[in-house]
């Protein structure tokens, strides 16, 4: 109860941003926005299925290259780049997945990050498309011809209203008998077995979707920046998607409101972690000598109160 | 290709694996004697490279300086041990990843507030300078063959360390059932400490044996610290033997994929094609090997018995 009621408050409080809002705070809230996108589609996998995919920024990435390819070639609309974008994200968590999950634990976290810098390499050696230094966009994406993605209010409301059906629709695959049998398998696999159900299938499902909702999130990141790169690849921005879905969880549960897997804590990690770093860089150039002890309390606090639970 | 060229490759493809070698031993001791993910095994590379620029500019010689840098990357491993790691004992494996992340942040910037964010050097020391002789037309660093040695005779004594003394046996006891060593009367917290301590100065002394012909620079331990993960998880995590056997491999691998792939592709594709598939192909060469490897053996090449 109180995990939906969280991912509703902190909806709602997006949706009043721009009641007063410069564009500067726009973009930057559009950008915590695009980021929770991302992180939870990761934990709809992670928190809901146990699958801690270390190459979460390559899907992004794919969906961020997936708008700026074709509009290099000529279409701009979003309504066909958008689920273009997608399609090819789902399509590369469906092929590499279908390999991934053949693997456990510290190993699949392993697998996901090789295919991660894969498809990391391959954006730099697409020379046809800027290669190393990476893709400028002409403009924003258009939708159905009118140019409505310019206006940054107009932005905030279309990615806050994506970001949410994104999270009603992965709420409801969870608590629908799809998610009972990914929960099921992720806390003691061997009795889902015992009951007949092979769980590959379940995983491989929700590791597609999930890739499809990251690919939305990086085609809307390609629109916000103007401009994609290989950097967008990176596996220091897979770990950093992880650490907006672990902090988040931990933040959430210690508000009592569910832990990982209930969607509504990564959307407070990532919108938190976005907001923390840009106020600390505002506060000074090494911002990262202080976001670093920050994030190593968090998981220590977060022992401390395990213990005496 | 002549084979001088190739001679000269596999040379300094080992000399890649000998490196990653000394990273990846402390890596999957720690993952597998203690079970904890630390991405911060990187930053105890670059910070051995550092202390290096440090220690030599201070004593003025490549020798004292080696030790004393040694020395301070023990110590700085003893206190990230008592201050981040031990908490993290027993916990999710995604905290650590989280926690350990944060240590990374904090080096890395640390590092660059205090010695700059441009690339330093370390000098050769003045008895490696140069190089020698090893047949017609192939002359090769002094240096990089001394490192190739130093990182084998580590490799061997690591070797003899885990299988032949007290402290081995104790070690691979810790791997298998760390509570039961515990109930046998051993403190395990200390001998924790101590195996970490020690993976943090194998990565720390790895950073200053490259420092004199890598640059030395914010950051550089992160691309490593992949390959050295690629390598634990290609080995096997936990074992040392697996990790010795992936280490030359990928090391080979990246460094025989980087100069010959792409004259091999110019001979089935096209030119143009071929300059631009070889060089990405050959980034991704050792990522190809790990997805294969663990696609037919899910759990690495040399498993550690469970």
């Amino acid at each position: 109860m109180r995990a939906a009621a969280l991912t509703l408050a902190v909806l709602a409080a997006l949706a009043l941003v721009p009641l007063g809002a410069d564009n500067y705070t726009l973009s930057l809230v559009a950008r915590a926005m695009i980021f929770a996108l991302a992180a939870m589609s990761l934990d709809f996998i992670l928190g809901g299925a146990g699958l801690v995919s270390f190459g979460h920024a390559a899907l992004m990435g794919i969906g961020a290259y997936g708008v700026g390819i074709l509009m290099e070639e000529g279409t701009r609309d979003a309504l066909v780049a958008f689920p273009v974008a997608m399609a090819a994200a789902g399509l590369f968590a469906l092929l590499t997945g279908a390999i991934c999950l053949k693997t456990r634990g510290v190993y699949f976290i392993m697998i996901t990050l090789a295919f991660g810098q894969m498809a990391f390499f391959v954006t730099q050696s697409l020379s046809a498309y800027g290669g190393d230094d990476g893709l400028t966009l002409a403009a924003r994406s258009t939708i159905a011809g009118q140019r409505w993605l310019k206006s940054p209010l107009t932005f905030h409301y279309v990615t806050l209203g994506l970001l949410a059906a994104a999270t009603g629709l992965c709420a409801l695959f969870l608590a629908s008998p799809f998610g009972r049998v990914l929960k099921a398998s992720k806390e003691n696999e061997r009795r889902v077995r015992a009951l007949g159900i092979d769980p590959y299938p379940y995983r491989l499902v929700a590791y597609g979707l999930a890739g499809a909702f990251a690919g939305l999130s990086g085609a809307l990141l390609a629109n916000l920046t103007e401009f994609v790169s290989p950097a967008f690849l990176s596996w220091h921005r897979s770990a950093e998607i992880i650490v907006m879905v672990v902090a988040g969880g931990m933040a959430a549960s210690a508000l009592r409101a569910g832990g990982m897997g209930r969607l509504g804590g990564a959307i407070l990690g990532a919108v938190g972690v976005i907001l923390v770093e840009e106020s600390l860089s505002n506060f000074t150039e090494h911002w990262r000598i202080l976001f670093g002890p920050l994030l190593v309390l968090l998981v220590l606090a977060g022992g401390w109160r395990g213990r005496r639970a | 290709m002549s084979t001088t060229l190739l001679l000269v490759q596999v040379l300094n493809g080992l000399q890649l694996g000998v490196l990653l070698f000394l990273v990846a031993a402390g890596l999957t001791l720690v993952f597998g004697v203690m079970d904890v993910i630390n991405l911060a095994h990187g930053v105890q590379y670059m910070l051995g490279a550092y202390l290096m620029v440090t220690a030599t500019a201070l004593t003025g010689s490549f020798w004292l300086g080696l030790p004393l840098a040694l020395v301070a990357a023990l110590v700085l491993g003893l206190v990230l041990e008592r201050l981040v790691i031990r908490p993290l004992y027993g916990r999710d494996h995604l905290e650590q990843v989280l926690a350990t992340f944060g240590v990374i942040l904090f080096v890395n910037e640390a590092v660059k507030m205090i010695w700059g964010a441009a690339p330093l050097s370390i000098p050769m020391p003045e008895a490696l300078s140069g190089s020698i002789r090893l047949m017609d037309g192939l002359n090769y660093p002094v240096y990089r063959l001394a490192l190739l040695a130093a990182g084998l005779l580590v490799a061997g004594g690591l070797y003899v360390l885990v299988t032949r003394t007290r402290s081995g046996m104790l070690l691979r006891a810790g791997a298998t059932n760390a509570p039961m060593v515990s109930a046998l009367g051993v403190d395990i917290t200390a001998l924790f400490a101590k195996v970490f301590a020690f993976g943090a100065m194998l990565a720390a002394f790895a950073g200053a044996m490259a420092g004199p012909i890598l640059s030395v620079e914010p950051g550089m331990g992160d691309g490593l610290l992949i390959l050295a993960f690629v390598v634990i998880v290609i080995g096997g995590i936990g074992s040392i033997r697996g990790a010795f056997v992936a280490a030359l491999l990928v090391g080979l691998i990246d460094t025989l994929g980087r100069s010959f792939l792409t004259d091999l592709l110019k001979l089935v594709l096209p030119p143009s094609d071929a300059t631009q598939a070889g060089p990405a192909l050959a980034s991704m060469s050792v990522y190809l090997l790990m997805a294969g490897i663990l696609f037919f053996r899910p759990r690495g090449l040399f498993p550690a018995p469970a």
